[in-house]
């Protein structure tokens, strides 16, 4: 399969490999697809008070394509609102990428890595670890 | 390490490249300056050396699976062969019985006849393989019935490179009267092959896995005891009427003479090559979470398939752009399904989709799997760091207590 210069920059060299303290609340942590299927993304987002995401890191277990598409949304989110992440496309990462048909799934599991996240952090109620030790 | 040439071909069981002797013989067979006649011309002399050729290679490629020349019939290739074998003998039989056994690692090329007797009325039996890979015989034992007219079982796995026992397996078919069909592409000229000693009815075999052209294979056809078959193929009554069309001499003569090279150094060869696979099996063993598929004892000498755990295949391969190999993932293909292979031995789809099939052959060196072990440690070792399952796997977190979001 050939893939497009842009799956195999973001392959060779992934921006922001690497993962966040998932019990701290101003982090949100999507994980979505699975093993069986052949790929998992887990997509963490860390957002301040005024609502922006001021850092994304990314693990994925897939093809090139998977690894290319998270490892571009995380260079996306960085700076945007929640509600501004949360409205990106699969096909916007899909066409970015110029990601063959059969890959397109890699997009779409992006797209819903960035919603998870964003669900995540929502439930925790953007609480300080602390506060929420507390409440406990 | 200078002298080795990138990327390397690690792919025997996929093709293999022609010998040069073997090409050169060829040459011979297809301008005019050298024997370009049809052996079925009987009125002249072009006929003739043309068909004293082909009876050549039909000699060598008995030769070496222990056969009578008069066993060997031409095909296009393996794929042809079974379908041959299976659809010819089944449709031959079919009043003695419409029951057909087979295993569920089996090549395409056994399993989709089969499914095509099904279609048309006939029932087929697909056996489980033990997680080694191997036919466990008294599940086969069990599976035959009254009415059982064939079994297929293949000599060497093409993905896990496991030996089936043939004549273990010929003995319980034999004794009562059913045809016993082996697909043996994998394995003429990589182990010893002695069909006239063996209760084995009917055998395929491919050129272009033994150094041969593509493009052409053979039909072993037991004459003692007799086998029938109904051709699948009509026209002009070549190869005694069940597998009409016009011989490919210079294809022939190349399966011929590949065979006739495999039978001279076929010794020699194997042992180099399990030298090899075993140095590689070593040196991947090394590494963590790093699982080989299939039996190790009962295995030809040039296949390795391993599964990187918590690393997805395809990736591996992208970073394995250096060599060439095979991966039982899905993503290669256009199905979402893993290797069906690894999926029978109850392999987890997850190993099943992190599995590399490397596979070893006559022009390996020492120096190229010392290379590919460290390139195959590197990149393992990347994917990993990238890899969400390898960190809950370093957390102590069983994956299988995960709820997934399947998709």
């Amino acid at each position: 399969m050939a893939y497009s210069d842009k799956v195999l920059d973001h392959y060779e060299n992934p921006r922001n490999v690497g993962a966040m303290d998932k019990n701290d609340t101003a982090v949100g942590t999507g994980m979505v697809g699975a093993p069986a299927c052949g790929d998992v993304m887990k997509l963490q987002i860390k957002v301040n008070d005024a609502g922006v995401i001021e850092d994304a890191k990314f693990k994925t277990y897939g093809c090139g394509s998977a690894i290319a598409s998270s490892s571009l949304l995380t260079e996306w989110v960085k700076g945007k609102t929640l509600e501004e992440a949360g409205a990106i496309k699969n096909t916007q990462i899909a066409e970015e990428l110029a990601l063959p048909p059969v890959k397109i799934h890699c997009s779409v599991l992006a797209e819903d890595a960035i919603k998870a996240a964003i669900d995540d952090f929502r439930k925790k109620g953007g609480k300080t670890p602390d506060a929420a030790q507390e409440s406990a | 390490m200078s002298t080795i040439q990138l990327p390397i071909y690690l792919d025997y069981s996929a093709t293999t490249p022609v010998d040069e002797r073997v090409a050169e013989k060829m040459a011979g067979f297809m301008t005019r300056s050298g024997c370009f006649g049809n052996p079925a011309s009987r009125s002249h002399s072009f006929g003739w050396t043309a068909e004293k050729a082909v009876e050549t290679a039909r000699e060598q490629v008995a030769s070496l699976v222990g056969a009578d020349p008069r066993e060997i019939i031409w095909t296009s290739g393996a794929t042809e062969a079974d379908n041959l074998a299976i659809k010819g003998a089944a449709h031959f039989y079919q009043k003695k019985g419409r029951h057909i056994v087979t295993l569920k690692t089996e090549h395409k090329a056994v399993l989709d006849p089969c499914r095509q007797l099904e279609r048309e009325g006939f029932e087929v039996t697909y056996l489980d393989p033990e997680p080694s890979g191997l036919l466990d015989l008294n599940k086969l034992e069990a599976a035959l019935r009254e009415d059982t007219i064939l079994v297929s079982i293949m000599h060497v796995n093409n993905e896990i490179g496991v030996i089936q026992d043939l004549e273990a397996i010929g003995n319980l078919t034999r004794a009562r009267g059913i045809v016993f069909h082996v697909d043996a592409a994998q394995s003429a000229g990589k182990i010893p092959l002695n069909l006239s000693a063996l209760p084995v009815d009917l055998a395929s075999f491919s050129a272009h896995k033994i150094y041969g052209p593509k493009g052409v294979g053979a039909l072993y056809v037991s004459r003692k005891p007799r086998v029938r078959l109904e051709a699948q193929m009509h026209g002009g009554g070549h190869e005694r009427g069940l597998r009409s069309g016009t011989l490919a001499t210079h294809q022939i003569v190349g399966m011929g003479e590949a065979f006739r090279i495999a039978g001279e150094e076929m010794d020699a060869e194997a042992a180099r090559v399990l030298e090899l696979r075993d140095r590689l099996w070593n040196g991947l063993d090394a590494m963590e979470e790093v699982y080989l598929n299939g039996d190790l004892e009962h295995r030809v000498a040039g296949n390795l398939n391993v599964s990187f755990n918590f690393v997805e295949g395809e990736s591996l391969i992208m970073a394995l752009k250096d060599i060439a190999v095979s991966s039982g993932s899905a993503c290669t293909s256009s199905s979402l399904e893993p290797s069906y292979v690894l999926r029978a031995l109850g392999r987890d789809d997850e190993l099943a989709h992190s599995s590399i099939r490397f596979s070893i052959g006559r022009y390996t060196t020492a120096e190229e799997i010392d290379y590919t072990v460290e390139l195959v440690k590197a990149a393992v070792n990347k994917l990993r760091e990238l890899s969400p399952l390898w960190e809950m796997y370093q957390e102590g977190i069983d994956l299988k207590s995960v709820e997934w979001v399947a998709h």
